[in-house]
């Protein structure tokens, strides 16, 4: 296992509700673009992975590897569809890459797809409660925001953790999202309006709560040597991990903090040699703002219950002490749940490439990406190193 | 030859329900829909109210508006998506209860919100043909909104009706357009008490597309731009849109604001359009020029270029809108629920 795997070529649909593009459409849009920016064709790619949550329940369509195969003009090749709820990305991306390295194939294509606006909203949430435990949590009335909106009560009642900080998360975000151009939202909004937007599941308020989103992202995965004789600039993939927890929250050993992010980063830390402080920047799982907070310090960017206080003082920012989803985050750049762990690898590579435009972080080296499933039953992370 | 209204005539019914009242039932923040929607309250129709009470009602009004002799009026079109029967049409209980029977056409259109204006249209055809002296078009609605759907908070009830003619024109129809594509926002199938919406596909691919490529439309064809008019109104499912759309080609809010009436009285569906064209005209003085945009899902959009006489001075609507606006009294949402036959069981019983 000792093969290195760098991600050569990177697509990205934009996000939103996009009326006019089929499920099809957007991952085969996303696909095309990044086999052309790896600059290969498509006769080189061995396999595809295809990370999305509930195709059957948001269009109507299984059978997702072969139809992405079919639509790409790959037929022929195995084509897999990886699913684990919102970490479907992630985990589609961590079978590519263990694929390459263990020496099976050299190019693979990992994707992740989500169209939701199709469905009712109503729809839309029943579809996402099947991350959730369908028995102890859905029948009886949960949904995520409420399951998160618990996360965020314990926070707040063991930490001491403010509202203002859990709204800082959004408020960052947008800021963030307004220098994407791929971004659902790229608009900046106040503390304020954010405090002030609907009840959701109290304390958290529409403008804590990551959207409802349609759009698609791709990554070509490559083995060392192919990755150098194809690209000038292969971000490497130097670490890789996934941990699991309860799939209900009321299981769980704690409300306040996330397990299988604690468990995943220690060990994508011990295999990589490379210690939190040497993270220049992360994407990370923000499908409400409390998840931020609870993803930072599983993830030893700060201490256990300081992650509000990082968020207020700015450490977080683009320009702070270490930046947290310069993309704009599920929050403003959208969350076509499929899609989500794969665009975080994409904004890391543009990052480590310095192709970033406006939101670009100085001189980074070290990008750390983090997926979650559900209430936290999955976290993926990857490690990402330019050069 | 000239086309346009010789009269006109607008009914809304006396009771109304606040946001807050409905919202209160549903566990929502009444304050916040009221803001998001520009919605204030909306009319509630009477028990024995319906599309044909409605129509006729209005109809009347126009009548007397236009002093004419009913006798006269060569057709008859009532555009709703509430007609009270499936089959059998509301045209004609309308021509029998302002004596404009036997010898004219008529019949029912539906298309969503916008029946009303393509009645409008139709009328404007069989005028201008010189086939009939005055056309009727009417649009009314007593709409259906699910409880609890975000629909109640709009779905209302009212009607305008329109008397179009060649000759004592209070306003002058310049030019008619239409966009039309088929675009599934909003629907109600046979049989069914409620219609479906597809939520906020309700917004961009269908209401703001079709407004706003009308509303240029028809500038562009007849080389105005936003500035040449006067008054500006849109059809109006909320207060929210027709005001988005208004800034997106151009009109300010000087433009706009007086046709805008479904913060007051909800949205009326096949009234909506000709209501705010309505309260415009009330008040409009000789050569003030009105851009009127109906929107219907499905879905299409009607737009008309209108000019006001000096006969509208001299002859002012003797029951303009602004006086059934004042005349209100408000109900509970139980006394709704018992107006709109919402009372599971307790169902008026219709022949």
């Amino acid at each position: 296992m000792s093969r290195k795997v760098a991600i050569i070529g990177i697509g990205m649909t934009k996000f939103g509700e996009l009326w006019n593009k089929r499920y099809r459409d957007l991952i085969t849009e996303a696909g095309a673009d990044a086999i052309k920016d790896a600059g290969i064709e498509g006769e080189d790619i061995q396999g595809l992975y295809i990370g999305s949550m509930s195709p059957g329940l948001f269009a109507g369509q299984e059978h997702i590897g072969a139809l992405v195969a079919d639509y790409s003009g790959l037929s022929g090749i195995p084509a897999t569809r990886i699913e684990a709820a919102c970490a479907s990305g992630g985990l589609a991306l961590r079978e590519a890459y263990l694929t390459i390295k263990s020496g099976a194939m050299d190019i693979v294509v990992a994707g992740g797809v989500e169209k939701m606006t199709d469905v009712t909203t109503s729809s839309a949430t029943i579809a996402l409660m099947g991350a959730g435990d369908q028995e102890w949590e859905a029948f009886k009335g949960v949904t995520f925001p409420s399951l998160y909106a618990l996360m965020a009560r314990r926070h707040m009642a063991e930490y001491g953790t403010t509202i203002e900080q859990i709204s800082q998360v959004a408020v960052k975000s947008h800021h963030n999202a307004s220098l994407n151009p791929h971004a659902q939202f790229p608009f900046k909004v106040t503390s304020e309006q954010v405090m002030n937007s609907a009840i959701i599941a109290d304390p958290l308020r529409l403008l804590h709560c990551s959207p409802i989103t349609d759009g698609a992202a791709a990554v070509v995965l490559a083995s060392e040597e192919k990755a150098k004789r194809l690209v000038d600039d292969p971000i490497w993939i130097i670490g890789s991990s996934s941990a699991t927890d309860t799939i209900a929250l009321h299981d769980r050993k704690s409300l306040s903090r996330m397990d299988s992010t604690i468990i995943a980063s220690k060990k994508a830390y011990k295999e990589t040699k490379i210690k939190p402080e040497d993270i220049d920047f992360a994407e990370v799982h923000d499908c409400f703002s409390i998840a931020e907070i609870l993803a930072i310090e599983g993830l030893s960017f700060c201490k256990l219950g300081d992650g509000g206080k990082i968020t207020e003082n700015g450490e977080t920012e683009i320009d702070g002490r270490i930046p947290i989803n310069p993309s704009g985050g599920l929050k403003g750049k959208g969350h076509p749940v499929g899609a989500t762990g794969i665009a975080q690898a994409v904004e890391a590579t543009l990052q480590l490439r310095g192709k970033a435009g406006k939101r670009q972080i100085k001189d980074s080296e070290n990008a750390l990406i983090h997926n979650v499933g559900g209430s936290g039953a999955t976290t993926v992370i990857h490690i990402l190193k330019r050069g | 030859m000239a086309v346009g209204i010789v009269g006109y005539g607008v009914y809304i019914p006396k009771y109304r329900i606040k946001t807050e009242e409905i919202a209160r039932v549903w566990g929502a923040d009444g304050e916040n829909i009221r803001k998001a929607l520009f919605i204030h309250e909306k009319t509630v129709p009477a028990i024995d109210e319906d599309t044909s009470t409605i129509s006729v009602e209005c109809a009347r009004n126009a009548i007397q508006h236009a002093r004419i002799d009913p006798q006269e009026i060569g057709a008859i079109y009532v555009g709703s998506e509430s007609h009270p029967y499936a089959v059998k049409p509301t045209a004609t209980i309308v021509a029998a209860a302002i004596d404009a029977v036997p010898e004219l056409t008529a019949a029912d259109y539906e298309f969503a919100c916008k029946a009303g204006t393509a009645a409008m249209q139709t009328s404007m055809g069989l005028v201008k043909s010189k086939m009939i002296k005055y056309g009727l078009a009417i649009g009314a609605d007593t709409s259906q909104g699910k409880p609890g759907d975000a629909l109640e908070y709009t779905a209302s009830a009212g009607g305008g009706a329109y008397i179009i003619g060649t000759k004592n024109l209070i306003a002058e129809i310049h030019d008619t357009y239409s966009y039309t594509t088929d675009t599934p926002d909003f629907w109600r199938r046979e049989g069914q008490e409620f219609p479906s919406h597809g939520a906020r596909f309700t917004g961009q691919p269908a209401y703001f597309k079709h407004v706003i490529q009308t509303a240029r439309g028809i500038m562009s064809k007849n080389k105005l731009k936003p500035d040449d008019f006067d008054y500006v109104v849109f059809h109006q499912p909320n207060g929210k849109f027709p005001l988005k759309a208004a800034k997106t080609i151009g009109f300010e809010k000087r433009q706009i604001m007086k046709g805008l009436v479904t913060p007051y009285i909800g949205n009326t569906y096949s009234g909506s359009t000709l209501l705010g064209l309505a309260r415009v005209l009330d008040e409009a003085n000789e050569g003030e020029m009105i851009l009127a945009v109906s929107y219907g899902s499905g879905a299409g959009s009607d737009a008309f270029i209108i000019e006001v006489t000096k006969e509208n001075e001299k002859r002012r609507n003797p029951k303009p809108l602004q006086g059934y606006m004042d005349r209100k009294e408000y109900v509970d949402y139980a006394t709704y629920a018992k107006f709109k036959g919402k009372l599971k069981g307790v169902k008026l019983e219709k022949p």
